[in-house]
């Protein structure tokens, strides 16, 4: 399950009816449904959710979604910063996520891949399974959560 | 040959290669003296700005006005990695350390370019690096001192590279890291704490650079009742800011660190109101013990991000009769400030705005303090434009003094304006404090603008422009050398030239496009008689930053610059 990481609702397990379609995304832990931990030891723990049009998404990132519902790792995959901001993409009209650190930006509806600044590789995606309450996680991360170190 | 022994055989004969290509340990490495440091010998570069006093000036003249013409590269390395490289390779008899961004220190022949060691940081997989980069490494007897993006400073062992001591500093978890070069004074790793986005207090520390034990640490913001703490109101000394991210310069003669100090935060003035002491300031502090002996103060109660932290340079200067013994700062704030340097004070000489600016309406004549058009000052609920921007007329990027020309060369930026609305925000430790969105900060070209970068020659004396180099299609982000030379060198454009100007005149004589851009110190250095010209290029962080936020509001602004970092290094062709 995943539950808000800020707000008023922090700790509240996330429902697909809770989510804004079209954005903003919500910022969310993970939760064990079995031990009821929600999983915020690490900061690379944290992932976006938005609600998108399902229309929108291609193939992979439907196959990923729960209805028009998508999450990534929070993490830039750059130097680590935390994605904060739902704007505008540089070379386009749609809103996007984009670390304010490095200007880096990615596209939720196509795996999250980089579409403007120094980012390297896409988000890690979390796929969500499709059904009826409370968002569930279906498997682990795709890729590695976190930035490059040195090679 | 039995299987086995064949891809033993194999393994060894790579194994063989790999020593080859790693020529290491170093031998014959010249110790660090405390008397070497304070004179440095001509061909060797081991201080931050080569010398204490922070000129950045090399006494060589091989190359020079007449031959730079036929500067050609020698060799190259790649360090690897990309972000904005920052570092001045550090150079001791033959010896080149590197020190790049994501904390890594790699050790070169200088003359060949072949590798001594390598070391690499493993920093931590949850670190959250604004700033990614290193500003070089300091060098005392047999080692070599690193302070690394996750908060701890480092002793390698300079012929190996291999770990001597490692002291944790603060909390990387809490917005606490180190990007800057330490500044070594008699057997002392003086370092100073980013994190000025992070609700920090600033502070400058120094360890024992035999033990990695701290020796003392000095907020540059009073506690509780100490002196400065009248210009803070509640707890906002606690989490405003101050940080100390650059290295200091040093007079060996009254034993006095000068070391500059950041933004108040967080941004809006109003948030934090008072003058917020020490903040944008320079310190005088007593490498011994800490103890700060004076300051001076460029601008109180800080809004628009202004740190001052390049430290000024020591210059004595002659004016109006008499040898001033000057503490000369271009300042972020846009003002070029001449202080003289007492023994109980630093007092203000004269001061004048070196780009344009809408901020300031004059200079107290005898307290030094600007005067503040508040229309231009930001605040919370309301956008407030400023010119220049934030990034100010001169960031970090540290400009230079000939002492033959007596002109101060300064990396400046003209005709940027920005702006944004302040915002009362909670502090959640480790996570951007800003006072703003960061969203919503504004770069804008001023109406009319001609250029944006500008290479300036200034005679402290006077108040003088000597000349200027405009740049109309690039910022000018990469810190300033000179050299005996009459040459003054340069990157810092996003057209990813390295380029050699006349010292006297500003006439362009040599110019070569690297890899990327360039965003460090160049360095001049000697081995075996013949001079050389090193400078790291690789483009990131707040070069990149003006690039995105000015791409698409100026014509042929060129967005499209290669991150990567490579050293190169010059000599003149035979």
């Amino acid at each position: 399950m995943l539950v808000f990481s800020e707000g008023e609702r922090a700790g509240d397990v996330i429902k697909p009816e809770d989510l804004k379609a079209g954005g903003p995304p919500v910022r969310a832990w993970p939760k064990d449904p079995k031990t009821s931990v929600v999983r915020m030891g690490s900061r690379l723990n944290e992932v976006l959710v938005v609600k998108l049009d399902p229309a929108e998404l291609d193939e992979e990132t439907r196959s990923r979604a729960a209805g028009g519902v998508v999450a990534y790792s929070a993490i830039c995959v750059h130097t680590g910063c935390p994605i904060t901001a739902w704007v505008k993409a540089a070379g386009g009209d749609k809103d996007v996520f984009k670390c304010v650190c490095h200007n880096s930006e990615y596209d939720p509806r196509q795996s999250a891949q980089v579409i403007f600044g120094p980012a390297p590789r896409r988000l890690p995606a979390l796929p969500l399974a499709a059904g009826d309450g409370p968002l569930t996680v279906a498997a682990t991360f795709i890729g590695k959560v976190g930035a490059q170190q040195a090679r | 040959m039995a299987l086995k022994q064949w891809l033993l055989a194999g393994l060894l004969a790579s194994t063989c290669l790999v020593t080859i290509a790693a020529a290491g340990p170093i031998e014959n490495y010249s110790p660090v003296t405390a008397d070497r440091l304070k004179n440095p010998e001509p061909g060797n570069w081991m201080h931050y700005r080569r010398t204490y006093d922070g000129q950045g000036y090399s006494p060589l003249d091989q190359i020079n006005t007449s031959n730079v013409k036929n500067l050609v590269p020698v060799w190259t390395f790649s360090t690897g990695v990309v972000e904005g490289h920052e570092a001045p390779p550090i150079i001791n008899n033959g010896v080149m350390f590197v020190a790049t961004p994501a904390g890594q220190v790699i050790a070169l022949n200088a003359k060949t370019g072949d590798e001594y060691w390598r070391y690499k940081r493993q920093l931590p997989e949850d670190l959250f690096q604004l700033h990614p980069t290193n500003r070089g490494v300091g060098l005392w007897q047999d080692k070599v001192y690193l302070a690394t993006t996750d908060d701890h400073v480092v002793a390698l062992e300079a012929k190996t590279g291999k770990v001597v001591w490692d002291t944790k500093v603060q909390d990387y978890k809490k917005g606490q890291y180190l990007t800057l070069m330490p500044l070594i004074v008699d057997g002392k790793v003086i370092v100073g704490g980013s994190g000025g986005e992070f609700g920090v207090r600033g502070y400058v520390v120094a360890f024992d650079a035999d033990t990695g034990k701290e020796l003392w640490r000095t907020f540059t913001i009073p506690g509780a009742g100490e002196p400065g703490s009248e210009t803070w109101q509640g707890e906002d000394w606690k989490t405003g800011g101050g940080s100390a991210w650059m290295t200091g310069n040093y007079d060996p003669d009254t034993k006095t660190v000068y070391w500059g100090t950041g933004n108040a935060a967080p941004w809006p003035g109003d948030i934090h109101p008072g003058d917020n002491l020490y903040t944008s300031s320079v310190l005088a502090l007593d490498p011994d013990s800490g103890k700060m002996k004076t300051y001076f103060q460029y601008h109180q109660n800080d809004s628009w991000d202004w740190d001052e932290v390049d430290a000024p340079m020591l210059v004595d200067l002659q004016k109006d009769g008499r040898t001033i013994k000057s503490l000369i700062h271009p300042g972020r704030n846009a003002i070029f400030w001449v202080l003289e340097r007492k023994p109980d004070s630093i007092k203000y000489v004269a001061g004048w705005p070196f780009v344009h600016t809408d901020v300031w309406k004059g200079i107290e004549p005898e307290s030094g303090k600007p005067i503040v058009d508040p229309a231009h000052k930001p605040v919370i609920g309301k956008r407030v434009e400023f010119c220049p921007s934030l990034w100010g007329g001169k960031d970090w990027p540290s400009a230079s003094y000939s002492q033959k020309t007596g002109l101060v060369y300064v990396p400046a930026n003209e005709n940027f304006c920005g702006g944004f609305t302040g915002e009362k925000v909670p502090l959640v430790a480790g996570q951007l404090w800003l006072g703003t969105k960061p969203e919503d900060i504004g770069l804008t070209p001023r109406p009319g603008a001609t250029h944006f970068g500008e290479l300036q020659a200034w005679d402290p004396a006077t108040g003088k422009k000597a000349w200027s180099h405009n740049f109309p299609k690039s910022q000018l982000f990469g810190s300033v050398t000179a050299t005996a030379g009459d040459l003054v060198l340069v990157g810092g454009t996003n057209d990813r030239m390295f380029r050699a100007f006349h010292a006297k005149t500003g006439e362009l004589l040599w110019e070569q496009k690297t890899n990327s851009g360039i965003m460090a110190m160049p360095i001049a250095y000697e081995v075996d008689g013949t001079q050389y010209i090193a400078v790291q290029s690789g483009w990131g962080i707040d070069a990149q930053r003006i690039q995105d936020a000015l791409a698409g509001k100026v014509d042929g602004f060129e967005n499209n610059v290669p991150q990567g970092g490579v050293v190169w290094v010059f000599a003149v062709k035979k």
